[in-house]
């Protein structure tokens, strides 16, 4: 189960944006998180609560945005929702496709005091 | 108050990984990540690979594990220097492991390493280790819903290859479900079909190997 060290990887962020910011407590982290990044939420909320723990974040909060997975077409330019993993572009067939989007893992946001 | 952030949580793994490409590029070495299942036979397929390419190349080999060294045993047989790394627990190998199992390899001398990831589908695709390709093998045993339920490691593959095919008749394995997924996944991809037992579609395997490290050099 990698969701550990992903919550410690944005544990770290966290942490070195609130010292940067002199803050002294991190209430929440706010998180893109692709349908293809191959993170279960639900696991990354429970590792999240135990690697807080005795940290300036214990108690705090992940709020996960999802983002849908996007292909740009690079025949057509065409920019299309994947459907059931299908990485043809629905208007001209090419299978020369750049996704654009459902592979984020970053943090965008902290709030803290 | 709220701070803006924007980092990728990978961000240090992708950093160290993107050094040890730099490092294999200038060393000009070929470096392929090997991942799949546990029981998938990738320790097989590398056997039966590095039979063929010890002929012609200088090779190295790391191997990621949970707790044993029985896969590293298994490559020593062969000659071919191995380094084993244990993850104790650990689900997939990342750059970082790979930059200190490096440092007991004499880079000068290789042409290829090989590194040879834990047994899983999930994390070993999300973590780059400064490889130039990834291979995933998927045996027929596995089931036909695994590109669809482990969607990132087959499209981030340069070649997937279906294991055990000589097990076809015995399992209920709708290969063509698993080929149309993993190409509509990875339209870009390679399939291979072998048996590492039967020995069968190997040669078209290590042919197309001998090509991507021609290529890369």
């Amino acid at each position: 189960m990698h969701e550990m060290s992903i919550a410690e990887g944005i544990l770290d962020i966290a942490l070195d944006t609130m010292r940067q910011n002199n803050g002294i407590i991190i209430h929440s982290v706010q998180l893109d998180l692709g349908l293809m990044s191959g993170v279960e939420p639900d696991a990354l909320l429970f590792c999240w609560d135990a690697v807080v723990k005795g940290t300036a974040a214990e108690g705090s909060k992940i709020d996960i945005h999802t983002i849908p997975i996007t292909g740009q077409c690079l025949d057509c330019d065409a920019v299309f929702d994947v459907q059931n993993y299908a990485f043809i572009c629905p208007h001209c067939e090419s299978k020369y496709i750049n996704t654009i989007g459902g592979r984020e893992l970053q943090v965008t946001s902290i709030d803290i005091d | 108050m709220q701070v803006e952030v924007k980092t990728n949580v990978l961000a240090k793994n992708d950093a160290i990984a993107s050094d040890l490409q730099r490092l294999f590029k200038e060393k000009n070495i070929f470096v392929f990540n090997l991942m799949g299942s546990p029981g998938a036979g990738k320790t097989s397929l590398l056997e039966a690979t590095l039979q063929e390419l010890v002929k012609d190349y200088n090779i190295a080999v790391i191997e990621g594990d949970l707790f044993t060294n029985q896969d590293a045993e298994r490559i020593h047989a062969l000659g071919v220097p191995v380094i084993q790394i244990n993850t104790v627990g650990g689900c997939h190998l990342d750059a970082h492991m790979i930059q200190d199992a490096v440092e007991d390899l004499d880079l000068d001398t290789l042409d290829m390493i090989i590194i040879e990831n834990v047994g899983n589908l999930v994390c070993p695709a999300e973590f780059e280790i400064g490889e130039s390709m990834k291979v995933t093998v998927l045996s027929v045993t596995e089931g036909e819903d695994k590109p669809l339920k482990y969607p990132l490691i087959f499209k981030e593959s340069k070649a997937v290859l279906l294991n055990k095919i000589d097990l076809l008749p015995y399992v209920p394995f709708n290969k063509d479900k698993a080929v149309k997924d993993i190409r509509n996944l990875n339209p870009q991809g390679f399939i291979f079909e072998v048996s590492c037992i039967a020995k069968d579609g190997l040669a078209t395997w290590i042919d197309w190997l001998k090509e991507q490290l021609k290529m890369y050099r």
